[in-house]
């Protein structure tokens, strides 16, 4: 009894620096070896200032942005450093009333068309990089208007960053918002130098 | 439902198949100390290690000494966990500069990573630093995950070994488990996690300039609107794929993040997630070929393997249609499956995962004592919400935790055998042992501890307005479910959550705390008492009376009794829950 208690505190300290320290510190180091850019986050730069991260949401709200999905992340949403979801159950009232503030707030832009499931739901990690191409595509009317770009330029710039499934099988296609607005505002760019 | 999704349940299914064997023999080869080519790496450095901490390698031990050596290192472990979030604030490896944890908070947590169960009451990113992620908690996701393939390999030897006194020794096998199993699987997948977009750094978090400053107007409680420039975007970073990849192989299931696995730098890809669930069942799944290669009956591993197959396909089928279906509430929107999006209930659910994804991680994560989340199991249908629910309450032994899951079936095996033993009238044999009074009484021991547990806690928090009420995030009969998945999760050392309940409060926490120790402890050693009896026993010759383990007839039985034994303890509560609540959501009513 007496050399398993002792035991025990030597086997702590040793296998605790061990799997607490050690391996932590070599996996840190390879990563940043082998992998740099994603070990670190995938930060995007553009003229010299950190914007954001490629696969964490930003909030968008205003009408020349392509919008990603409601967040409950933090008290405004997309907050990066206090990740979660709303948990609202399916039928908390909550639930279907912001649902449907959301839905009357969307249809303006399209009238008479439902609005794809996933622009009017939170993520799970109020987090979510991605759209669908389906909630990309509605938003694609009024993105045109408030940018003076023609309709069909910005529906073949959406079709240009869908993501496909993984090998072509693995989870679902998807538009990482962040990158389709920096593309936007390139193109806006292009036309301002004309 | 799509074919696609399908096809991605089938293909991580094959994968699984394929991988049973091998992983488990060399598991039990591992275990039973044979001779492998990676000695020549192995041997010194454990041999170092007995020298450092004093254990003597060719002691066999009694069941007895097994148990204390186990608990001993649980207390001084969980000690650890303890301290360190109490005194983080001194420590290095803390760029956020966090602050101790409150006692009930850090009791909670350490309860929670000893006994295998990572339920998190806290918010990893403004709660622990670095150092206590890595020394504090990730260790205990290696230890807890080791103490679990300790423990069944223990029970297995019991049945394998005849007239003996011991099973084995605990160091050994807690050493040769992390050594030779979790470390150098945590190596590779952990950088291949890295591939995908986990990130590994001891940097502080990042402050980036948004694209898109956002105006927020605030009204305060006087009525004054004030209105503020939110222009940044804090983002949190940390050691996570070492974390991420034995969080899920040791199906401990804590995540580095508030998020868990659905947060994008835990889980980036399709392709990260469809390794992170098959980390979470590899081990679990071999430990049945390492059953049957210990005992001698492969073909026993394999109808145990089928079993859990079954209910594992049971709960991915109902989880996955009920999940694609619309919710009658919601109006003006397509939950329809078209060409550019899966449809169905997104609410708590990721793009890049989708329905199919989101249903299958859910149904193997509780399957499984794991609890890493890629969705929110809260915002789920009711009936998607309920197979999380009922794979728990199940005992957790469909291909289930590391160790835990086999050493749980095995008890619902003794009593299939028991109870066909009784129908036919003869003493019930297992594998050449006899099961006797004993044997029986203390399998009825570890079945009635878990329900006892989960029903009591439940109702305690259900009449308690100002401690249990309080907490709740929906109100109706989900209310109830939240409180009953919190008390289940926990006795089942699971740990995902319906994650709206607020159970950081002090009555949670130390309620929470002492379900998840009664889930663990109270219930292993009742499970090794049990080892220790059968390796005791004479091997009886089988006869034309004996019922054969290997066939398909079993394999019915034993899930027959699992849904006996765990669908109709909790039938009564589940019908006030999820049940109550399906019929209400057809019948257009909201809370």
């Amino acid at each position: 009894m007496r050399r398993n208690i002792i035991t025990s505190f030597l086997y702590t300290a040793v296998t605790g620096i061990l799997l607490g320290v050690l391996y932590p510190l070599l996996m840190t180091g390879l990563a940043q070896v082998f992998f740099h850019d994603k070990a670190n986050g995938q930060l995007v730069t553009r003229n010299g200032v950190l914007i954001g991260s490629r696969i964490i949401g930003q909030n968008f709200t205003g009408a020349d942005y392509f919008h990603g999905r409601p967040s409950a992340a933090g008290a405004n949403g997309y907050d990066a450093a206090a990740s979660g979801g709303s948990n609202y159950g399916p039928t908390n009232k909550k639930y279907i009333d912001r649902v449907e503030a959301d839905v009357t707030t969307l249809q303006k832009e399209n009238p008479g068309t439902s609005v794809p499931v996933d622009l009017i739901t939170t993520s799970g990690s109020g987090l979510d990089p991605d759209i669908t191409p389906a909630a990309a595509y509605f938003q694609v009317a009024r993105v045109a208007t408030a940018r003076g770009i023609p309709v069909e330029q910005v529906r073949g710039l959406v079709a240009k960053h869908a993501i496909p499934r993984q090998f072509g099988l693995l989870g679902e296609s998807r538009v990482n918002v962040l990158e389709l607005n920096l593309a936007l505002d390139k193109i806006s760019e292009q036309i301002s130098h004309y | 439902m799509t074919p696609n999704g399908w096809l991605q349940i089938l293909l991580f299914f094959g994968i699984l198949l394929v991988t049973t064997k091998p992983l488990g023999v060399y598991m039990a080869r591992v275990l039973e100390r044979e001779r492998t080519l990676a000695d020549r790496l192995f041997n010194p450095i454990e041999r170092l290690l007995y020298r450092i901490t004093g254990i003597d390698d060719s002691h066999e031990m009694r069941w007895t000494e097994y148990a204390a050596a186990m608990l001993l290192f649980s207390v001084t472990t969980m000690l650890l966990t303890y301290v360190l979030q109490r005194i983080q604030g001194i420590l290095p490896w803390n760029p956020q500069h966090l602050g101790k944890v409150a006692p009930d908070l850090a009791f909670n947590t350490a309860a929670s990573f000893t006994s295998n169960t990572n339920w998190q009451a806290y918010i990893p990113e403004s709660t622990m630093s670095y150092l206590t992620q890595m020394l504090g908690l990730a260790t205990h996701n290696f230890w807890s995950a080791a103490v679990g393939i300790a423990i069944a390999v223990a029970l297995i030897r019991g049945i394998a070994r005849k007239e003996s006194t011991t099973i084995g020794n605990f160091w050994v096998d807690l050493t040769r488990a992390i050594t030779r199993i979790l470390l150098p699987f945590c190596v590779v997948f952990g950088l291949i996690l890295v591939s995908q977009g986990v990130v590994q750094n001891l940097k502080p978090y990042d402050t980036v300039k948004v694209l898109e400053p956002q105006k927020i107007i605030t009204t305060g409680s006087n009525g004054k609107q004030t209105t503020q420039i939110v222009a940044d975007q804090t983002i949190a970073q940390g050691p996570t794929a070492s974390q991420e990849v034995i969080k899920m192989l040791g199906t401990n299931g804590g995540g580095f993040f508030n998020a868990n696995s659905a947060h994008p730098f835990e889980n980036p890809t399709p392709l990260s997630n469809l390794i992170e669930m098959l980390l979470i069942f590899c081990i679990p799944a071999a430990l049945t070929a390492t059953l049957g290669k210990m005992t001698g009956t492969p073909r026993h591993g394999w109808a145990v393997f089928a079993a859990m197959s079954v209910l594992f396909f049971a709960g991915v089928l109902i989880s996955y249609s009920s999940e694609s279906q619309s919710n009658p509430l919601l109006h003006g929107v397509n939950q329809q499956i078209t060409l550019t999006q899966p449809g169905g209930n997104m609410e708590g659910k990721e793009v890049r995962f989708g329905i199919a994804n989101s249903a299958l991680f859910a149904t193997a994560t509780t399957d499984a004592s794991c609890g890493a989340v890629n969705s929110m199991h809260d915002s789920f249908m009711p009936l998607g919400g309920l197979v999380p629910l009922i794979n728990i309450m199940l005992g957790e032994v469909v291909f289930g935790g590391v160790g835990a899951g086999i050493y749980g079936m095995l008890i619902m095996v003794v009593l299939t055998v028991f109870i066909a033993g009784l129908m036919v009238g003869r003493t019930p044999e297992y594998l050449g042992k006899k099961i006797e009074a004993y044997d029986v009484k203390m399998a009825m021991l570890y079945v009635l501890i878990f329900p006892l547990s989960i029903l009591v806690f439940t109702a305690i928090a259900a009449l308690s307005p100002n401690y249990g009420l309080s907490s709740l995030n929906n109100a109706g009969p989900h209310g109830l479910t939240e409180m009953l998945y919190a008390f289940t999760s926990a006795t089942g050392n699971n740990g995902s959550a319906f994650a709206g309940l607020n159970a950081n409060t002090h009555f949670y926490n130390l309620a929470l705390g002492f379900a998840m120790l009664i889930g663990r402890f109270l219930m292993i050693v009742p499970m090794l008492a049990i080892a220790g009896n059968l390796a005791t026993k004479k091997l009886v010759p089988p006869s034309s009376g004996t019922f054969p383990v290997t066939t398909p007839l079993f394999t019915t039985l034993l899930i027959g009794v699992i849904l006996i034994v765990g669908a109709l303890t909790f039938f009564p509560v589940l019908s006030l829950g999820p049940v109550l609540e399906h019929l209400l959501l057809h019948a257009g009513k909201m809370f």
